[in-house]
């Protein structure tokens, strides 16, 4: 029982990681039809651009570490949203008219370029990073001596996830921006002819889901202690998984969907094996579009002629 | 999707030099804010696992200069080319020139490829290249048959490559299981039947039959995707494929692959410097390259044998379907074609042709390990059949020679390459979404005349 609640610990705080850079995905599906391919990818340079900073901040001397870990938040989200921005610019932008399978070959391509350029910018080694978050509690201890921990870095994880979450269900449900965003997922068109900039609505929508991956990347960082230039694309699918399972284009479909992930992953590995943990992740992935196609919170697409 | 909204700005006045310059300055910024830590900050870990860094501002300079200088003139090239959606007049004799031109590239280029062993004999690098770009070609074909005649993307094509390179070796290894009844219990006993010399003839058929079983049993489940989250299935299942290859170690060997694979044969004649093989009976003297000759003819009739298959079959009920599904699946339906039939035939036949193809590659290097088979493979394949214009047989085999002989250029630049490789991948799908070869040649004609239909004008199906 104290090791189920551990995994259920340990499943929530990667699910919220894997939530945030779902909505990502999510948000760009529903606003342009496509699967933003290079997002997993966005999350690589997130978590590359918190290490940076981080290093960079020590070696001046800042030793407080909330007062750390609030810059490297916002500088990895600052920057990483500029890297959202771009891509959206250079590879997607120009193709918003072209035929469908365009814009998701030039998302693969942008996939390789960021992956790679981060592999040549900062070599391929793994980078460890001493953990800056220590100590925890202990929330029971069993007779037999195992005890369920909770640490303060999880804690970090889940509380900066719930933030961010609270923010942004503002942010679309009542802000200016939020409307443009939603009457955009409706019909382009439509808002275009009632005043709505759509081009910079969609910019700002790779903005905001990029930040999100941002935040992302610097949980992961803080929570395995390392990043490394490959780390994107698996988190991409897994990520993308979760915006399927939680019903693409719905936001908190996502993030249902990325505990969801979060969770089976954690168990399969605590109860099954390892090694095939990845494995299951992608299976659910194929289960779930073949059983579920429209996920769990997903509206029916009506197919037209 | 939502109809073009009037984004292209309406006759805008010639751009000065302020302007010109201001856009590069807002490049240039940009590009600081994007590069600064990235590039400016070089980290590593540190001899004792501690991570340090040190600074590389010159380097930084370097690229912003260079997104400056490269904006500005990236600027001047698009007011001298004028704006988008200009089409240009081609006069009819040039047109007709190169029709004509066209007509003859595929003889010119077949009889080319003949002689290639002959010219190049005596350049095993060459010789080995062309290898190489062979089993691109035809692994291009057999994609080609799944998405650009049938439409359905497969981002998971290099499984059916990994399925048939792994059942040639394994079964090479362990040896054919064959089933014996016996009259005695259990009633049947599994022989493994070791092949020798024959074991790449007898086995080729074999992996490619097996990998277009591993080809329905992935059509099945997909039978009712389309578009993007077919894509991302095919992914998953591409990705499943190697991730077992990869942990079943006492299968596979997991990441120390299968080695000591057999070489092919000449139909039983070992290319070995041996008492039995071909030089000795021949009366010549051994040379290694004997073998690549073999090998380059080997691919080279694989491959038009993959071409003269799917041309075939377009001009079969079973290829107009195919092409019927690709330009709208609902009226297909309506018609009466049977999707699920119709489906399960293209990815079977298209993982045939991959089976085939990984079964030459395991045989060509005599090794193989998961990490051939990942998902960049599937990606440069698709490039090479998107690039080639998706349906287009020609289109696909010039591809492939301009993509693994650019990769082949940037040999030296060995980490560059992958960087170069997708940023070729974004510019081609911006400057030519629809490949080299940009117009599609239907099938069937209602009247009499031959018309080629633009790209433009075909409306794509939704896969």
């Amino acid at each position: 029982m104290d090791y189920f609640l551990q995994q259920l610990i340990n499943g929530l705080v990667l699910g919220s990681i894997y939530g945030l850079i779902a909505i990502g995905y999510t948000m760009v599906y529903g606003i342009v039809g496509m699967i933003n391919f290079a997002h997993g990818d966005i999350f690589m340079i997130g978590g590359f651009i918190a290490l940076i900073t981080f290093l960079i901040l020590v070696s001046i001397g800042l030793t407080f570490v909330p007062v750390i870990l609030l810059l490297v938040l916002l500088v990895s989200m600052a920057v990483t949203a500029l890297y959202g921005w771009t891509v959206e610019r250079i590879a997607y932008r120009p193709l918003r008219h072209s035929f469908r399978l365009a814009p998701m070959l030039s998302a693969i391509g942008m996939s390789f370029v960021l992956s790679n350029f981060s592999q040549v910018a900062q070599g391929a080694r793994v980078k460890p990073v001493p953990p800056i978050i220590t100590g925890g509690y202990t929330l029971h201890e069993s007779d037999a001596g195992f005890a369920v921990q909770l640490s303060n870095v999880q804690i970090v994880v889940v509380v900066t996830t719930v933030v961010l979450l609270v923010i942004f269900t503002w942010l679309v449900a009542r802000t200016r921006f939020g409307r443009d965003m939603r009457a955009c997922e409706q019909d382009q068109t439509m808002a275009a002819l009632l005043g709505v900039d759509v081009d910079r609505t969609i910019s700002m929508t790779f903005v905001i889901g990029a930040a999100l991956a941002a935040v992302a990347g610097m949980m992961y960082l803080l929570y395995y202690g390392l990043v490394d230039f490959f780390m994107g694309f698996v988190a991409g699918i897994k990520a993308f998984t979760a915006a399927v399972l939680g019903g693409i284009g719905s936001l908190p479909g996502a993030m249902l969907g990325g505990l969801a992930i979060g969770l089976i992953e954690t168990f399969w590995s605590a109860y099954f094996s390892v090694e095939y943990k990845d494995v299951a992740a992608f299976s659910i992935l194929i289960v779930v579009l073949i059983f579920l196609p429209t996920g769990l919170l997903g509206r029916p697409e009506v197919e037209k002629v | 999707m939502a109809l073009p909204v009037a984004d292209q700005p309406i006759a805008k006045p010639a751009s000065t030099v302020g302007f010109i310059l201001k856009k590069a300055a807002i490049s240039a910024l940009v590009a600081l804010a994007l590069f600064s830590l990235m590039i400016g900050i070089r980290t590593e870990a540190g001899p004792s696992g501690q991570l340090i860094y040190w600074t590389r501002f010159g380097d930084l300079a370097a690229i912003v200069a260079a997104v400056f200088v490269g904006s500005i003139l990236f600027e001047l090239l698009r007011q001298w080319l004028g704006p988008v959606g200009t089409t240009v007049v081609v006069p009819p004799q040039v047109s007709k020139g190169l029709s004509v031109a066209g007509r003859l590239l595929a003889p010119a280029l077949l009889i080319f490829a003949l002689l290639v062993p002959v010219i190049f004999y005596n350049q095993r690098y060459l010789l080995d290249l062309g290898i190489l770009v062979l089993t691109y070609v035809m692994l291009g074909w057999g994609l080609n048959v799944v998405v650009g005649l049938a439409g359905l993307l497969d981002l998971g094509y290099v499984a059916f490559y990994a399925v048939g390179a792994y059942s040639y070796a394994l079964l090479a290894h362990y040896g054919l299981p064959l089933p014996l009844l016996s009259t005695a219990y259990p009633f049947i006993t599994v022989e493994h039947l070791q092949l020798g010399v024959w074991s790449f003839w007898v086995l080729l058929p074999i992996s490619g039959l097996l990998a277009a079983m591993w080809g329905v049993l992935l059509g099945f489940p997909v039978l009712r995707l389309r578009g993007d989250y077919l894509a991302i299935v095919t992914l998953a299942f591409g990705e499943i494929i190697r991730l077992v290859i990869l942990n079943w170690q006492d299968l596979t060997g997991g990441p120390n692959g299968i080695s000591g694979i057999p070489r092919p044969t000449l139909f039983g004649i070992p290319l070995t410097p041996g008492d039995d093989g071909l030089a000795a009976m021949l009366g010549i003297p051994f040379s290694p390259t004997h073998r690549l000759v073999f090998l380059f003819y080997l691919i080279l009739a694989l491959a038009l044998l993959t071409n003269w298959v799917a041309i075939r079959l377009r001009r079969l009920p079973i290829g107009r379907a195919w092409e019927a599904m690709r330009e709208d699946e609902v009226a297909c339906r309506a018609l009466g074609i049977n999707i699920t039939t119709t489906k399960l035939s293209a990815f079977a036949i298209g993982a045939m042709f991959g089976g085939f193809a990984g079964a030459f590659f395991a045989t060509r290097q005599g090794f193989i390990s998961p990490e051939s088979f990942t998902f960049q493979e599937s990606a440069l394949v698709l490039a090479i059949v998107v690039l080639g214009g998706m349906g287009s047989q020609l289109g696909v085999a010039l591809a492939a020679l301009t993509m693994i002989g650019g990769f082949e250029l940037f040999r030296g630049l060995d980490q560059y390459r992958m960087l170069v490789f997708g940023a070729v991948m974004v510019l081609l799908m911006i400057w030519r979404p629809r490949g080299l070869v940009g117009h599609r040649a239907p099938s069937v004609f209602l009247h009499r005349e031959r018309t080629t239909i633009a790209s433009d004008m075909v409306k794509e199906g939704r896969g």
